[in-house]
């Protein structure tokens, strides 16, 4: 079993449309029922709205704790805002009162207070779903917005993802990243076996490219970079492929800039279901041939 | 006064839009600008800072005085992380999973415990085009913890006091967008007119409304899509600040670095007049 | 010896699971008298540290030796300042604990020397 993660760093690069198109893609092809989907992008899990799959399995994400304080036995020293590094502790009406949304969970007042007014409750941060879909089974979730604790989302989806795909011997789990290089990112990169890179070829894509390749070397996953948006900035592009060519990262397609992409978006397909003859449809498809290729290479 | 550029979706134009509403800005006020997203900072892309000032910024963690530690195991009793473990006649700390709470260093009854930082990432300032006071952070490769940057990016005083500051957020609705948001007057959401868009700006409106902050929605690449961010807007009541619409030589012009209103001056009106509805809101 | 075993479920014939920091349950089987009893693991829902916070339950209970099917750095460092020895077994056969432990004492598992992924699975900071 392998597992594909699809990156950018900069958000709004295409992932999630050029995900989807890879199901539609692996759908059709030999892959068929041998892959599952992962939507590991849970602060903003969008590759629901192109797969529109039917839920069938749903659980409550408990994630960390954050303190309450019992105003009846507080006696408001103040001991509790002095000690919080995280902004957590207001001083209102009188009254000191945790900001839920501030608080980090450490704990630290409830060990400091003096007369044990403060206790950590756990909180409902997300949701998790497995649905099943037009392309195949997809494992995704919903951290509610402004919850901590992304990372342990992302790998609940992921592993959840990967056991089935094990039980049911199938071949492909592939798994749509976040924006960025922080902790959701590595939760969704670490166990990958090949991470696929799609860069806009603008000078904050070509930035925030350099940063997440990095990112994913780091914790040693191979690479694979395309393109999309390609001829928006020709110049960005060059840069992009001269980059590749010269750290010997595999560069392996551009992706034309075409709104045919927002329109299946709007119609929620895939865009190679969409308008298979449609140019980013065509160039999509070159890429997951190559990527297959790069990922299944040597297993029958 | 607080202004804060966010979008949930990323790639929307936060960065076209916060920037450009800083050079619209900077006309009339002294303007600090925040660029937030620690992860992926490209705001000085468009404004050209000389960062002339630097500073490490990370969290402090422990470190265990092994003549004075007793293995009591306080410490490692009270860390929610389970960032230190005694085991036998050994403290062990694990850097990457502390919160640098300090609760270790509270407890511990010998003082054995001292802290020092642990860099996660920079702080850069300097000054940008049109007088634009300009910080940044920037999050070390591998680093998986934002919010301490943000932080103390927000807390950070080489950038003088100014009339107006702007911040330009990360994407997403999670915990870094919170911290850039908290603490703002005034929530500027970019979005795009399509399915993605619209699903990812109700998480952050979500969290502005949480926060009971006013909000103005920015729809850029107007004419791709279908109109249901304008329905939403609606039905929520938040206004619809301004629209982009969707033009390649737009694209282009911002692929290649320039400034949006170098390449479309024409949204200049359109931006002050933006900059005066936000005051005068904030201001009523 | 006393070894401990990371399982789903609640009985030595459960299955084998090859998450260490994130198993539901520690199966922990003295070798002699052949009695076991399991634990639940506190750390299958932290929301950091499940490897540091899993080894330490460990070695309160006492155990000389664990198999999983995995131990990152963090695990790996902890369950070596206990002096646990570390075994791993395949996780995707669907081994029985019990099976798992007949394989130990016929030699079959491998020993961990060190830690066997670069760790991170979520959560951290």
């Amino acid at each position: 079993m392998k597992q594909l993660i699809v990156l950018s760093g900069k958000g709004g690069t295409g992932k999630t449309s050029v995900t989807a198109a890879f199901a539609h893609l692996a759908s059709e092809g030999k892959y068929a029922n041998q892959f599952i989907m992962a939507d590991a992008d849970v602060d903003a899990a969008n590759l629901e709205l192109v797969l529109q799959p039917q839920r069938i399995e749903e659980e409550e994400f408990r994630g960390g704790q954050v303190a309450l304080i019992d105003q009846e036995t507080c006696v408001s020293c103040g001991d509790c805002q002095n000690i919080c590094r995280f902004d957590a502790i207001d001083y209102t009406d009188g009254a000191y009162i945790v900001d839920p949304i501030a608080c980090d969970g450490c704990a630290a007042c409830v060990y400091q207070c003096a007369t044990n007014s403060i206790t950590m409750h756990e909180q409902v941060v997300g949701k998790f779903y497995v649905s099943e879909g037009r392309y195949g089974t997809l494992y995704h979730a919903n951290l509610f917005p402004g919850q901590d604790n992304s990372g342990k989302l992302v790998t609940l989806v992921k592993q959840r993802a990967r056991l089935q795909a094990l039980d049911e011997e199938r071949k492909l789990v592939i798994v749509d990243g976040p924006p960025g290089i922080g902790c959701p990112v590595i939760s969704a990169t670490s166990g990958a076996d090949l991470a696929l890179i799609i860069a806009e070829p603008t000078v904050s894509g070509v930035h925030d490219m350099h940063r997440v390749l990095e990112t994913v070397q780091h914790f040693g996953v191979s690479a694979l970079v395309c393109t999309n948006k390609a001829d928006i900035y020709p110049e960005g592009t060059k840069e992009i492929e001269d980059f590749c060519i010269d750290s010997g990262i595999p560069f392996i397609g551009r992706i034309p800039f075409d709104l045919t992409v927002a329109s299946a978006m709007v119609e929620g397909e895939a865009v190679t279901a969409f308008d298979s003859e449609a140019p980013a449809s065509i160039a999509i498809r070159d890429i997951w041939s190559r990527v297959l290729d790069s990922l299944l290479e040597g297993e029958a | 006064m607080e202004i804060v550029v966010a979008s949930g979706k990323g790639g929307t134009g936060k960065t076209t839009v916060a920037t450009s509403l800083a050079m619209v800005a900077s006309e009339q006020n002294t303007i600090r600008f925040l660029d937030c997203d620690v992860e992926a900072p490209n705001a000085r892309l468009f404004l050209d800072p000389e960062l002339d000032t630097v500073k490490e910024v990370g969290i402090l963690i422990p470190n265990v005085d092994d003549d004075t530690c007793t293995y009591c195991g306080k410490c490692a009793e009270v860390c929610q992380f389970h960032a230190i473990a005694v085991i036998g006649k050994k403290t062990l700390v694990f850097p990457e999973l502390c919160h640098g709470c300090g609760s270790c260093t509270l407890v511990c009854p010998e003082n054995a415990i001292t802290e020092e930082l642990d860099v996660m990432g920079v702080l850069e300032s300097g000054n940008a085009i049109k007088n634009i006071d300009f910080a940044q952070g920037v999050m070390n490769i591998g680093e998986p913890m934002a919010v301490p940057i943000i932080r103390e990016l927000k807390r950070w005083a080489p950038a003088k006091a100014s009339a107006i500051e702007i911040r330009d957020s990360p994407p997403g609705a999670s915990c870094p967008v919170v911290e850039t948001i908290r603490g703002a007057d005034f929530a500027l959401l970019v979005t795009e007119p399509t399915p993605f868009g619209l699903h990812d700006l109700k998480q952050v409106v979500e969290i502005t409304k949480e926060f009971e902050m006013p909000t103005g929605v920015v729809i850029n690449r107007d004419g791709i899509g279908n109109n249901a961010v304008e329905a939403y807007c609606e039905e929520v009541g938040i206004p619809i600040m301004m629209r982009i619409p969707m033009e390649r030589r737009i694209a282009e012009a911002i692929a290649s670095g320039k400034p949006l209103l170098k390449a479309a001056p024409e949204y200049q009106k359109d931006f002050e007049n933006m900059l005066g509805n936000i005051i005068t809101e904030v201001g009523a | 010896m006393k070894i401990a075993i990371s399982i789903s479920g609640n009985t030595i014939n459960d299955p084998f699971d090859p998450r260490f920091g994130r198993t539901s349950t520690f199966c922990i089987i003295d070798t002699e008298s052949e009695e076991w009893e399991t634990y639940e693991n506190p750390a299958f829902s932290a929301s950091g540290g499940a490897g540091v916070q899993a080894s330490q339950i460990i070695a309160e209970k006492g155990a000389e030796a664990i198999i999983s099917g995995a131990f990152g750095p963090k695990a790996f460092d902890t369950l070596s300042a206990a002096k646990i020895e570390m075994y791993t077994a395949s996780g995707n056969e669907g081994f029985a604990a019990q099976d798992v432990l007949e394989m130990f004492k016929n030699g079959q598992l491998p020993k961990t020397e060190s830690a066997s992924h670069g760790g991170h699975h979520g959560g951290g900071r």
